[in-house]
């Protein structure tokens, strides 16, 4: 989070009749968070440039037509915003909705909770023998790293923001297609094998839906053994090279089944590479 | 790493190692790894195993190099304090161009032509591949058929003038038919765009024929007096009639005195959104410190809009003349022209205007003599309407996918290429031409007070006349109906779609309507982009609403949730209404609930309008609006 006692100049802004003091160049969302109001976000993330797509997040803008995103849109001294109007909540429940109702959101944990919250019903889209057009996909299983299971994609951006200029700098990915046709792929949807991946996993990690995921957790997810109840997570440096980037090893029944990076790590802003993310087989003698 | 990567067989591989040692294992022998590993010539990106085809380098080569660009060639060492991604940038614009050269020498951009093409311009193939998808002239497979693609437009003025039976006729005579969205040939429906392959030019048969203005020679004409007046292919006739005295008149004012009559005039642009052009071109002006852009937005892909179209035709030069002098007025030195690729006739006739201008002196370096320098390039789009939205239009040019950018920033700031840009469409800049020189009191004399000047008006669907029409602001819907021709079809009026598929309906009681910003807007519609189409009573209103909302699912960009699954639900909506004949309360609130989502939470004005045309169609009763009809 943004450090307000050394910057040089602070911008004032009411939110929900509650002024908030931040930093310049801070995002409405950024204030959002000081006042101490629960904001939805989905494409939204502190490790990547954003890229205001979902519009789950929106605000009522005093001065302004539409709505405007507040995890994208700078706070300017003086502005007055609303959080928690009927417009708000109507378009926050909308976005819900569709997406609900064009893809599987069962591992979306992050959005379960609004959903709830503003009483989106992604299925009524459907009733009465209306045919939906959903995007239904099969899993792409190409390697023993990790799957890819679009009929989960979102479309939030943060694996090709991840894969390309935020974090890894590779373009192994991008947006193909247009409209509701749009789907992250690679060229001509070869295999991520014959792409230009080289497999630091950055895109997993970023991912809200579980539409990518780690063969590990998908693996077990499979066989219904996916417990992270009873998974315990633990800090340690990676051992591979002298950078020093914080690995957290999620272990489950005493075996690593994922591994992340805080995203708040100066070193690695949440990202990793090949090694660091999947160079764990000699833990367990393999 | 580079040790490592000779050891492995890829002599001087500077990158992606482990990536590399990755394939070779993945893939089913170590040596198709080596072949696809480029590394070795220095580029950032890996590229797959696939090669372009001779015919595939020849169409990408002549592209570029018309445009000056040659194959990436860098020093090692450079690389080391020049990343990639600087590098990629300076070229990345010229993707378009080149995907069009791939696509007409083989009639498809194949993996092996987006390798080459990513090797020249440094763009990864994965990011080519995106922004090749994005476009509806652009395939990504191999062609199922042999030679040129004959589109066939479907939008509202082409449905009602039985584009089926065209299609049916070309389908006989052995073409093949793509059906897609509007043609921009609206007063000419239905429309055929024919797209050529294996190196054949694109082109439109209809533009074979005589051209005819309506008004043509009439005394009362302003924008379009040249019009079938004089020869749009000769600079000594556009000169002979009045051309670059604007220009040279704006060189003798200055560009404050330019400005200051600009906003004066009251002109508002003509794209859509009414913005004023005097405060938008001041903005610019104020910009200092980095280069300045100004571009003509001729995209036209509104349903139901040509007049771009036929003043691009008819006066080149004029669209050309005037943005010199927008270049002029905001110190912008670079022009660009960014026209729809449906548009080959308008393509060649701006081509063949700006190569005849430079030749004269009236572009380039102290253009014309005013002192200040100013050039065009022309891009073609490859069929996005969402590329006429001006920040998307910025993104597909400069060779990104055509996605809108959030505004603020504006493009008067952070327009193309992230700096300062006045982009407006040529009927606005085709005003500012008569502003300069009769000054702006007298232009104020036609139009309102509020809507000064004249306005150029589409025609089309049953009217007798259909065509391009000009008229001062003020003349009512009635009496322009009846410049056109009045009612044709049945005779009798049904209902008129103002503004295209982002306007609405209004019905035969609103033919008193003054044509003006002001009551069009009161009156709860709009003149947008200027289309006026009129539907008499056995039109099927219901087909012509769905096609509307088929329309914006298929050209929304997908970026953002509101549209991307909003234009999809609301056209399934309407699917089921048609079928059932009649909407349930329930879904018609539903309409309403996700149009309120669209226009407040959508990016662009795309999503903004979507649901518009649909919802004064149900409030008007045009279509089934209750359970009863
Ligand atoms: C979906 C969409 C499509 C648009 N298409 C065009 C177009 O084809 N031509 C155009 O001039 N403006 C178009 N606009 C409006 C432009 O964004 C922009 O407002 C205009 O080019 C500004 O020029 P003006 O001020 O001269 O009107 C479009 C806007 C939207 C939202
Ligand atoms: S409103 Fe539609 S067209 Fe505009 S950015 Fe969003 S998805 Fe794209
Ligand atoms: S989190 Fe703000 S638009 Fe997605």
């Amino acid at each position: 989070m943004t450090d307000t006692t050394i910057t040089e100049t602070a911008v004032t802004i009411t939110i929900d009749g509650q002024p908030v003091e931040v930093a310049e160049g801070s995002t409405i969302h950024a204030a959002c968070v000081e006042a101490g109001i629960d904001t939805p976000t989905l494409c939204w993330a502190e490790n990547l440039t954003p890229v205001n797509v979902c519009r789950v997040c929106v605000v009522e803008l005093e001065g302004s037509r539409a709505l405007v995103p507040s995890c994208s849109r700078p706070a300017e001294e003086g502005m007055v915003v609303q959080t928690d109007t009927p417009r708000v909540r109507h378009s926050r429940r909308m976005v819900l909705e569709f997406l609900g109702s064009g893809v599987d959101l069962s591992q979306a944990d992050d959005l379960h909770h609004w959903i709830k919250a503003y009483g989106a019903d992604p299925d009524r889209y459907g009733t009465d023998g209306h045919p939906v057009e959903r995007v239904e996909e099969p899993v792409k299983v190409q390697d023993e790293l990790y799957i890819r299971d679009y009929s989960k994609c979102v479309l939030c951006y943060k694996c090709v923001e991840a894969c390309g200029d935020d974090a890894q700098h590779t373009f192994a990915i991008a947006v193909a297609g247009r409209g509701f046709d749009a789907r992250i792929s690679t060229e001509f949807d070869v295999t991520l094998p014959d792409s230009a991946c080289v497999y630091c996993g950055n895109c997993v990690g970023v991912c809200p839906t579980g539409a990518l995921q780690f063969k590990t957790e998908y693996d077990l997810r499979e066989v219904g053994e996916w417990r992270p109840d009873d998974q315990t997570v633990t800090r340690t440096v990676c051992s591979y090279c002298g950078v020093g980037c914080n690995l957290d090893l999620h272990v489950q029944d005493e075996r690593i089944v994922k591994v992340t990076s805080p995203a708040d790590h100066s070193v690695t802003s949440g990202h990793l590479c090949i090694k660091g993310r999947f160079g764990w087989q000699y833990v367990h003698g393999e | 790493m580079a040790a490592e990567g000779a050891e492995n067989g890829a002599d001087g591989c500077q990158s992606g190692c482990v990536s590399f040692v990755l394939r070779g294992l993945a893939a089913e022998d170590a040596e198709s790894g080596v072949d696809g590993c480029q590394f070795d010539d220095m580029t950032d990106i890996y590229l797959g195993a696939d090669r372009a085809t001779e015919p595939e380098v020849a169409a990408v080569d002549a592209a570029l190099g018309a445009r000056g660009v040659d194959p990436v060639v860098r020093p090692e060492t450079e690389r080391l304090y020049t990343s990639g991604r600087s590098r990629r940038r300076e070229r990345r614009h010229f993707l378009l161009p080149a995907l069009h050269a791939l696509q007409n020498a083989a009639g498809w951009i194949s993996p092996g032509g987006i390798n080459y093409v990513a090797e020249v311009l440094d763009v990864p193939p994965a990011e080519a591949f995106g922004v090749a998808t994005f476009y509806d002239l652009f395939r990504t497979e191999p062609p199922d058929h042999e030679g040129d693609t004959f589109h066939v437009c479907v939008d509202a003025a082409c449905q009602i003038a039985g584009y089926d039976d065209l299609a049916a006729s070309v389908r006989a005579s052995g073409g093949h038919v793509h059906l897609g969205p509007c043609l921009g040939q609206c007063e000419r429906a239905p429309a055929l765009f024919v797209q050529g392959s294996g190196g054949r030019r694109d082109y439109v048969p209809a533009d074979d024929e005589p051209f005819e203005l309506p008004q043509a020679g009439e005394e009362s004409l302003r924008l379009l007096r040249r019009i079938g007046v004089a020869d749009p292919s000769s600079l000594e006739s556009y000169l002979a009639h009045g051309g670059y005295q604007a220009l040279r008149r704006a060189g003798e004012m200055g560009a404050e005195a330019v400005l200051e009559a600009v906003a004066a005039s009251g002109l508002s642009g003509r794209g859509g959104a009414a913005f004023p052009t005097g405060i938008k071109w001041r903005a610019v002006a104020a910009e200092t410190g980095r280069p300045k852009h100004v571009v003509a937005n001729c995209d036209e892909s509104e349903p139901g809009t040509f007049k771009d179209r036929i003043v691009m035709e008819q006066d080149p030069f004029a669209v050309i003349e005037t943005m010199a002098i927008a270049g002029l007025a905001t110190g912008a030195a670079n022009g660009w022209i960014y026209i729809r690729g449906e548009y080959p006739l308008a393509t060649a006739r701006l081509q063949d205007a700006i190569d005849a201008a430079r030749a004269a002196g009236l572009l380039g370096p102290d253009a014309a003599g005013t002192g200040h320098d100013f050039d065009i390039a022309i891009w073609r789009g490859a069929g996005a309407y969402i590329c006429g939205e001006e920040t998307a239009l910025f993104n597909s040019l400069e060779g990104f996918r055509g996605e809108p950018r959030n505004k603020p920033p504006f493009p008067t700031t952070h327009g193309l290429f992230g700096e300062p840009t006045a982009i407006n469409n040529p009927e606005t800049l085709l005003n500012v031409g008569d502003i300069i020189l009769e000054g702006p009191d007298a232009y104020r004399s036609r139009g309102t007070e509020r809507s000064p000047g004249t306005k150029l008006l589409c025609l089309s669907g049953k009217v007798g006349r259909p065509g391009l029409y000009e008229v001062p602001f003020g003349t009512s819907l009635g009496d322009l109906l009846d410049l056109a021709g009045g009612v044709a079809g049945n005779g009798e009026l049904q209902a008129v779609l103002m503004g295209g598929a982002a306007g609405s309906f209004v019905g035969p009681d609103s033919l008193s309507l003054p044509l003006t910003l002001e009551d069009t807007r009161a009156a709860g519609t709009t003149l947008g982009s200027g289309v006026v189409m009129a539907f008499d009573t056995s039109d099927d209103m219901t087909a012509v609403v769905v096609r509307i909302a088929e329309f914006f699912r298929n050209e929304s960009c997908g970026q953002c949730v509101p549209c991307r699954v909003g234009a999809v639900r609301q056209h399934e909506t309407l699917v089921q209404m048609q079928r059932r004949g009649s909407l349930s309360p329930a879904r018609r609130t539903l309409i309403d609930e996700m149009a309120e989502v669209m226009v407040d939470a959508s990016i662009c004005g795309l999503g903004h309008t979507a649901a518009s045309a649909v919802r004064s169609a149900l409030d008007l009763g045009l279509i089934a609006s209750a359970p009863s009809r």
